[in-house]
């Protein structure tokens, strides 16, 4: 009887022209917090698949507390006491939290008891959440607990989390790192799936490099430095990112003026009063905890909502009752969250992908697609932005996360906007990648560009913000210089505590 | 333990695109054999009926020909739509009332053998069919009604128009009192393309149809932003694509073709309006989109496909009088085997073993 909870021995995957999966061997403990890290495309998602059952090893042994067992689908996975969070969750948006769990419970379709056994799992964990809201209004961290808690009702022995810290604030985090402990401690195995180095070394007790489809090594996360652990993953050191100093335009060129509007959404937050501006040759940070009215700020920014002209101004031009195509013929771009379904089609090709919001581009003549200059816009971005792909012609949903992100951040860029709006540019995205798009935005906006970011990573709004003000509940802090204020502050004021937010509502 | 299973293609395979029709034509010749077979039949004599006999003659080609022609254009006209997410399942009523307002220039001025009569019902056929689409159009944009039941409601009250109106106002004063127009003048009908036979030189129109739609459908961005609008409705709003012109232009398209069918069927075979126009060429359209793949030239394989099976039928049933279940099974056989064969080229098969 072995000592293992899961014990892989020489799991490949092979896809058509990729090795996935190369060989790898890891052995997880019993309440052991083990780390998989690596870049994107380095095989992390699909080695947790295939210990989930949604992917089937083209070869390779997975030994579950010493036995050699065969995981067929996730079904089975679960009746193993498997759980598995993914990055992009699967949960269904029309109907309600308790309901989106039934449905993956096995036994008596009772939802009212479902929903007393989700209340108390949820107090007992410290992770808050109405089983009766629609799932849809609910905020991407919200959606998380969700698929936590419905892991957790199945009582499992080993779960999985796939980048489950993207979204959420440093509280929240340390939340979701007491209830793991907690987990662990109870004998319950993690595998824990990131590239964020300081989690890692905060969190795993073991860490287990994969890189390009092969584990390069184990290392116990908590005895070597970030860096280490960074040129391990990498294979090479991090790029850094540089910013030029700050030429600011005159005038602001995107301004929001006591904007107030309500949402569309009933659980939605409603936005009072707030206002901001961004000049030219910055980049405005806006912090916040999800849920607190960026979604339907963007939405206002970006014209797929209106307010009133006045509310929204473009170099001192009222375009806030313009609709999305009128701003983007003024120069603003949008890099949108959701990257599958709204930033860029799922089932065309990214030439086509690039078409549809670079036609304007000179992509378009008389009505009439230029096939070939829209194939060579997506080449060049495709080369630009290093997007790994097979090329113009590749359907966006077989890109990974990160180099999809690439492709999107690329194009909104290549536009030469006067004003990019970009929201959570770096979610689930690597190391490598994300330090790319930084440093494109940065470099955006030292062209005379004004960026707008909204992300939930305060690390990354300290890493490219020139200013940073934060969202809570409808309403804007006024913002800061970065080097003015700290986490902690920020910290202070996504949490609703501070002078900023004092005024009367 | 055996275990077959359907895995995504990382991409789409093209040479698919061509294998599975294949592949599909294979599986039916297997099992309607068997079914042939089940009943006495030769299968390979019965199989040349159904397939080859149709079109054994010039007369049988012209007839397949007439009959596809109305399906591939009414096709075309759904495809668009259906791209766009606009689903049209009335195009037998925007095929009736095209064919009523073609018919009626016909009957008001076919008297004057004017040339100008045949284009002005062309152009009155698609007007018909349009006027009929805005219906549903207007009240989606403007109430966010479900287009699929608007439109196949309005096929009844079309049906009943029709009815009406060759029972009524428009009904043959010499026609003893039949429920019919009177029979429509030569200047307002098609010529025939070869003398005797009943096809006609409407078939330009759908000729002319498959290119415009092809080209709309592949290379304008018109028809670019339908289908980014029908594939990722928040992508289309996110790139500022105008949703409600997209249900227009889907509605208004399906609604052209569908009246200019109607018209090209009155001033055609038909020569005159009688209660029923069509032998449900607007529903067996949906098939011909989805057997097309919902490209222009699929639905011109896929218009052809259909009408040859309608006239396979018939000759199956006339020479072997075979009863129509079993025609129906064999054509049912034929569209499932099809459509199944399309998950190929998405998605491969791999046998596991447990």
């Amino acid at each position: 009887m072995s000592a293992y909870r899961l014990e892989l021995c020489g799991v490949t995957k092979r896809y058509p022209g990729i090795v996935a999966n190369d060989g790898i061997s890891l052995q997880v403990g019993p309440g052991e917090i083990h780390a998989v890290l690596g870049e994107n495309g380095a095989g992390k998602s699909t080695l947790m698949k295939i210990i989930y059952g949604a992917v089937e090893a083209d070869s390779g042994d997975v030994l579950w507390n010493g036995e050699k067992v065969k995981i067929a689908n996730p079904a089975a996975a679960r009746r193993l006491g498997i759980g598995m969070v993914y990055q992009h969750f699967s949960l269904f948006e029309s109907v309600s939290v308790v309901e989106n769990i039934a449905v993956a419970m096995s036994g008596r379709f009772d939802l009212p008891a479902l929903s007393t056994r989700i209340v108390r799992l949820s107090e007992r964990y410290g992770l808050p959440v109405d089983p009766n809201r629609l799932l849809h209004h609910l905020s991407v961290g919200e959606r998380q607990r969700v698929e936590i808690i419905r892991c957790l009702l199945q009582n499992p022995k080993l779960l999985i989390l796939d980048e489950p810290t993207s979204v959420l604030t440093p509280q929240a985090v340390r939340r979701l790192f007491e209830v793991l402990r907690t987990l662990a401690a109870e004998g319950c195995s993690i595998l824990y799936i990131s590239h964020k180095l300081d989690e890692i070394r905060e969190l795993c007790d073991t860490a287990t490099v994969l890189r390009s489809g092969r584990v390069v090594g184990t290392a116990s996360p908590k005895l070597v430095s970030a860096a280490e652990l960074a040129r391990f993953m990498v294979g090479a050191e991090l790029p850094d990112v540089h910013r030029d100093p700050v030429a600011l335009t005159p005038h602001p060129r995107l301004e929001a003026i006591g904007l107030s509007a309500r949402s569309d959404d009933p659980f939605g937050t409603d936005l009072s009063d707030l206002s901001l501006a961004v000049h030219g040759g910055e980049i405005l940070g806006i912090a916040g905890v999800s849920g607190n009215g960026q979604g339907e700020l963007l939405s206002l920014l970006s014209g797929e909502r209106t307010a009133s002209a006045d509310m929204i101004q473009l170099d001192g031009q009222p375009v806030g009752d313009l609709p999305v195509a009128d701003r983007r013929a003024l120069g603003v771009a949008f890099v949108p969250e959701e990257r599958l379904g709204r930033g860029a089609v799922p089932t065309i090709s990214l030439a086509d992908n690039g078409l549809l919001t670079a036609h304007a581009d000179g992509l378009v003549k008389r009505g009439f697609i230029d096939r070939q200059r829209v194939a060579g816009f997506a080449k060049a971005i495709i080369s630009q932005f290093g997007v790994k792909c097979t090329g113009p012609a590749a359907l966006a949903h077989s890109l990974s996360g990160g180099n999809l992100q690439k492709f999107i951040v690329g194009r909104e860029i290549s536009l030469s906007p006067r004003v990019l709006i970009v929201s959570q540019p770096t979610w689930g995205v690597d190391v490598a990648a994300s330090a790319f798009i930084r440093q494109a935005l940065i470099d955006l906006s030292r062209s005379g560009a004004a960026v707008l970011v909204i992300s939930e990573e305060l690390e990354e709004l300290f890493q490219i913000s020139d200013r940073i003000a934060v969202i809570y509940q409808g309403r804007l802090s006024r913002a800061t210089s970065r080097t003015a204020t700290n986490v902690e502050e920020i910290g202070l004021l996504m949490a609703g505590v501070g002078p900023a937010f004092q005024t009367a509502a | 333990m055996m275990r077959i299973v359907l895995e995504p293609r990382p991409s789409p395979l093209p040479f698919m695109r061509i294998v599975a029709p294949i592949i599909a034509l294979v599986l039916t010749v297997i099992v309607s054999s068997l079914l042939f077979l089940s009943l006495g039949l030769n299968p390979l004599s019965t199989l040349e009926i159904f397939f080859i006999e149709p079109l054994s003659t010039l007369n049988g080609v012209s007839e397949w020909l007439l009959k596809a022609s109305p399906l591939i254009l009414i096709g075309l006209g759904i495809t668009i739509g259906i791209r766009a997410n606009v689903w049209n399942i009335g195009a037998e009523g925007m095929f009736t009332v095209g064919a009523i307002a073609a018919g009626w220039l016909a009957i008001t001025f076919g008297g004057g053998n004017h040339i100008w009569l045949l284009p002005a019902m062309i152009l009155a056929g698609a007007l018909g069919g349009m006027a009929w689409a805005a219906i549903p159009a207007f009240l989606k944009v403007k109430a966010n009604a479900n287009e699929i039941l608007v439109t196949l409601m309005l096929n009844y009250v079309a049906a009943l128009i029709l009815s009406y109106l060759v029972n009524g106002p428009m009904q043959d004063p010499e026609g003893m009192n039949y429920p019919q127009t009177a029979a429509f003048d030569p200047s307002a009908m098609f010529p025939p393309l070869v003398e005797g036979m009943r096809i006609n030189g409407s078939i330009v129109i759908t000729v002319v149809a498959v290119i415009l739609a092809w080209l709309f459908l592949d290379r304008s961005f018109v028809g670019f932003q339908m289908s980014v609008g029908g594939a990722a409705p928040a992508a289309a709003r996110y790139a500022g694509f105008n949703q409600s012109r997209s249900i227009w232009v889907g509605l208004l398209v399906s609604g052209a073709t569908a009246g200019l069918a109607g018209m090209m069927e009155a001033a055609g075979p038909l020569g005159q309006l009688t209660p029923v126009l069509s032998p449900g060429y607007g529903f067996t359209a949906i098939i011909v989109a989805f057997v097309g793949r919902l490209t222009p030239i699929g639905v011109v394989f896929g218009g052809l496909l259909l009408s040859l099976l309608y006239l396979g039928g018939e000759a199956v049933q006339m020479s072997l009088s075979l009863p129509a279940s079993v025609t129906r099974t064999f054509q049912g056989t034929l569209l499932f085997f099809l459509l199944a064969a399309d998950v190929l080229i998405l998605y491969r098969i791999r046998i596991r073993r447990r």
